[in-house]
């Protein structure tokens, strides 16, 4: 084990309404065995000492699956990690005498609510639009009444397994929700019991995913890059079909 | 000298606690039940408001449930979205009496392994009707889209889970409460759009509002403005989980914490069996003082990895280096019928055990080998991958080494509480019209709680219980007169706001965590996996101490008009620290060791007859089944006053009372 010696440029930021700015501070004999988010617990209890307000950030369960943190660290979300959410990340990826930028997830639908804290609201409205199946409690029939291709099921394991933590906003030029968006509609596309509202659901999701002002997809592919969980962009060409296929099949149109 | 607790509760019977079970055959139970609670006709629904408190498993479940039937439905979380519950955390799965795999399971089987799982001290009626809705879980979540792991014919896969001897596990790789959670949430979503649930995330619960002796509201605390806010309803659901952060250190997420559960003891819910705690086998060690957390691995991975440690004390060989001969695989020694499958509570102090004895690994001596070497070698790393990739590459990225080839470090760390508010048959609390589901409650797994059944239990209690019962409640209550201006909801009001100044204006040195931490340290060492009286009582003088010294000295920066994350865990560690109290006092009182409550005295020796006829091996916890059959349920009296311990005996018809052993 070794220690680090550490600058941290932190946005502090006291509410929605005020402009925020960077914050320079020192921090010495981080261990590299923590991880991210205790070198920020350290930095905090550091500032509570010398009676300075701590930095606020979003982060909760630590292991990688709440999707609660995220911040821009170094201008990568989540940082330098392949499939690591913040919390996940530790120290040791880091050199004596590093300096770390760290801001919050940039996008104009989630507002910047203090210091590292966003609002994400903006991704339950989309789930609202239509991310579910309409099964009320008490309908179901046997489990394995419906057989589901294993191939089929795990691709929508794959999709499903999305933590909503936000990456793939932050690190789009466009600030795009796509990946977010598709990994719900893939899920529910490729299983038997989802089928019947597939095209209500894409139209309605995908509204609601423009009223809340998020961009269009250019194909970058960031978002995946940046995805702590690993979704595919190929959940955005399945978006796309899906999304034509109901344009042309609606019945309304 | 501590003031040690009066036991004035201890006659038995207390009519405190009714726990209306239901009469006649356990099958019928609660068919029975369902039959007796009244309902509500379809168009009054809607006139009703019912207000849910935590928006995981239990609750996220219930608040769809209860709004898809109709009532208008308040859901409250203090996460900024419903879907980060802590729920989301769990790994490896959700047992169900399906018997798909044709290896001999059924309700019966699976209620019996969870009685005896929990040591006895569960109550029966309860854990059977649990065992009964199982199949239904799993039946509605395949309808949500829930993606379960399936086999090539498209049909649902099953694994084998601790504390049972078929497989009986559903699973979505290793993120099944992710899964799990996820549909719940998107049924909640529905109904927020539908318009029947008003999500308010970033809320803490401050009190609990009770008028004429009925739940009738909540005050809350905005997590962002720091507003408080009076909401009334006719019903309130708590479903605020588990309380294991009382230790500082464990599997829970960093906000989970007693505060909603002990607002509501202290307007007169009894808390039932705080000292039942589950302390989890599979957990990353802790690599130093500024760990924040624990990190869990599913218990999955016992099915094919095999724990041991090195036969000689101290022996710094790297693992690869310790040949067969010198290794102690000492789960499948003592326990040669479940290896390394054993329930939780037993294979957390048999590795403790051979650590405090000088045999752990690691850099702190704290730490078995969890070793998937011959797994790969028997199936093929691709197999191994596919089970449990996800595992592999968490651990990998916390502790920076790699499972395929080094074995896995582990040790034992806080994961669940079986203990929480006392609920009847209904799951309603002492405070009638307070329902408590989850792991809030503590009805269905007594003193141990096996792996892959908290899912079970949540969903049942929120799909499948609450909305029945609550419903009874509603119909034979009527509709609420009282409003927020109601004195009872005006002084709970003030009494919020009045903790919330309190708690700025100490103005001391100490910071919050490290008070936390502190206390953490107490309740580890003095009160976790084995327990003893010089111990709890020393832990009781400790607490109070640092809960005095607390309120005198520690610093909580910023205002409370705006988010204040320090604000709010101060509030939490204030309720900690009365709560670990009654924590130790229970712990005290229980005079006999059972699951996850070992007490150092009570264990069986080598002058056992059962030890010497090898039924049972010396150090196994010993139950005393003739004063200690019942359940422990601590009265709030007043500040200044010790609680009262009350008791309600459990009868253990269908599963007679057995000593438990998996050797």
């Amino acid at each position: 084990m070794s220690e680090l010696n550490l600058t941290l440029r932190v946005w502090r930021q006291s509410s929605a309404d005020e402009p925020g700015h960077f914050e320079n501070y020192r921090l010495t004999g981080i261990s590299t065995h923590m991880s991210f988010l205790e070198m920020l617990d350290v930095l905090n209890e550091q500032l509570t000492a010398q009676g300075e307000e701590p930095v606020a950030f979003d982060h909760d369960c630590r292991e990688g699956i709440c999707g609660t943190c995220g911040m821009m660290i170094n201008g990568q979300a989540h940082g330098p990690d392949k499939e690591t959410t913040t919390c996940q990340l530790h120290m040791r990826r880091f050199k004596d005498g590093d300096t770390i930028n760290i801001e919050p997830w940039r996008a104009s639908s989630f507002p910047v609510l203090k210091d590292l804290i966003v609002d994400r609201s903006a991704f339950d409205r989309i789930i609202q639009a239509g991310g579910y199946v309409s099964v009320n409690t008490g309908n179901a029939q046997d489990a394995n009444a419906l057989p589901v291709r294993k191939s089929d099921a795990d691709k929508a394991m794959d999709a499903a397994a999305c933590i909503g933590c936000g990456a793939c906003v932050a690190s789009c030029k466009n600030a795009s929700a796509m990946l977010f968006t598709s990994a719900k509609v893939s899920h529910l596309a490729l299983l038997p019991q989802g089928k019947t509202e597939r095209a209500e659901r894409v139209t309605r999701m995908v509204a609601q995913m423009d009223e809340e002002g998020f961009g269009g997809c250019t194909n970058t592919n960031e978002c995946e890059a940046a995805c702590p969980a690993g979704i595919s962009v190929s959940n955005i060409a399945r978006l796309n079909r899906e999304y034509l296929k109901a344009a042309l099949t609606a019945e309304d149109a | 000298m501590t003031t040690l607790p009066t036991t004035n509760g201890t006659q038995t019977g207390s009519s405190l606690l009714d726990s209306k079970i239901p009469d006649g055959p356990m099958a019928e139970k609660w068919d029975k039940r369902k039959f007796e609670l009244k309902l509500v006709n379809p168009a009054n629904k809607r006139k009703f408001t019912v207000i849910v408190v935590g928006s995981g498993l239990a609750g996220g479940a219930a608040a769809a449930s209860l709004g898809e039937l109709g009532y208008n439905v308040k859901c409250f979380c203090v996460q900024d979205s419903a879907r980060r519950a802590h729920s989301i955390a769990a790994q490896g799965g959700i047992n169900a009496a399906k018997n798909y795999p044709n290896d001999g399971d059924s309700v019966r089987r699976l209620f019996y392994d969870t009685v005896k799982g929990g040591d006895y001290r569960a109550r029966e009626s309860n854990v059977y009707r649990l065992a009964q809705l199982s199949s239904n879980i799993i039946d509605q979540c395949v309808a949500q889209g829930v993606p379960f792991a399936r086999d090539y014919g498209g049909l649902l896969a099953n694994r084998s889970f601790g504390g049972a001897q078929v497989s009986r596990t559903f699973y979505a790789r290793g993120q099944t409460g992710q899964q799990l959670l996820l549909g719940a949430y998107q049924a909640l979503m529905r109904q927020v759009n539908a318009g029947k649930v008003e999500m308010q995330p970033w809320q803490e619960m401050m009190d609990l509002v009770v008028v004429d002796g009925v739940a009738r509201g909540i005050v809350t605390r905005s997590l962002r403005t720091g507003e408080f806010q009076v909401h009334m309803a006719d019903g309130v659901v708590l479903a605020t989980g588990g309380y294991s952060n009382v230790y500082y250190l464990s599997t829970n997420a960093k906000s989970c914490n007693v505060t909603a559960a002990w607002r509501c003891y202290k307007r007169g819910a009894l808390f039932a069996n705080p000292c039942y705690t589950q302390i989890h086998p599979t957990c990353m060690p802790a690599s130093g003082e500024y760990q924040s957390k624990l990190t869990l691995m599913s218990e999955s991975l016992r099915n094919d990895g095999r724990v041991w440690v090195p036969k000689k004390q101290g022996d710094t060989r790297a693992p690869g280096d310790i040949p067969e001969e010198d290794r102690d695989y000492f789960l499948e020694r003592r326990y040669p019928a479940f290896g390394n499958l054993v329930p939780r509570d037993v294979a957390s102090r048999a590795a403790k055990e051979r650590c405090d004895a000088g045999y752990g690994v690691g850099d702190t001596g704290y730490a078995v080998y969890l070793d998937f070497g011959d797994a790969i070698e028997r199936d093929g790393k691709k197999t191994i991958a596919a089970k449990y990739g996800n595992l592999f590459h968490m651990y990998d990225k916390i502790i920076g080494e790699n499972p395929y080839e080094v074995p896995m470090k582990i040790y034992p760390a806080a994961h669940y509480t079986m203990g929480g508010l006392w609920v009847d048959y209904n799951l309603e609390s002492t405070v009638p019209g307070l329902y408590v589901a989850g792991e809030a409650n503590f009805s269905d797994h007594g003193a141990n709680r096996l792996g892959a059944s908290a899912l079970m239990q949540g969903l049942a209690d929120g799909y499948f219980v609450i909305p029945y019962t609550v419903g009874d409640h509603l119909a034979r209550q009527g509709k609420s007169e009282a409003d927020e201006f109601h004195p009872a909801a005006q002084e709970a009001l003030v009494d919020s706001r009045n903790r919330v100044e309190k708690l700025l204006a100490v103005g001391g040195n100490q910071s919050v965590d490290s008070m936390h931490r502190r206390l953490g340290k107490i309740m580890q060492d003095k009160c976790g996996m084995s327990r003893d009286e010089p111990g709890l009582i020393g832990a009781i003088e400790d607490i109070r101490a640092l809960r005095e010294e607390f309120w005198s000295d520690v610093r909580v920066l910023g205002s409370g008009e705006a988010i204040n994350q320090q604000l709010e865990h101060a509030g939490r560690v204030a309720d900690f620290l009365e709560f670990a109290e009654v924590f130790c006092m229970d712990a005290l009182e229980r005079r006999e060791s059972c699951g996850g409550h070992f007490r150092e005295e009570y264990q069986y020796t080598d002058a056992d007859d059962i030890v010497k006829d090898g039924y049972i091996s010396a150090g196994e916890a010993k139950r005393d089944d003739e004063n200690f059959t019942h359940v422990a349920a601590w009265k709030y009296t007043g500040e200044d006053t010790p609680p009262e311990r009350h008791v309600e005996e459990l009868d253990f018809v269908e599963c007679p009372l057995t000593t438990r052993s998996y050797k």
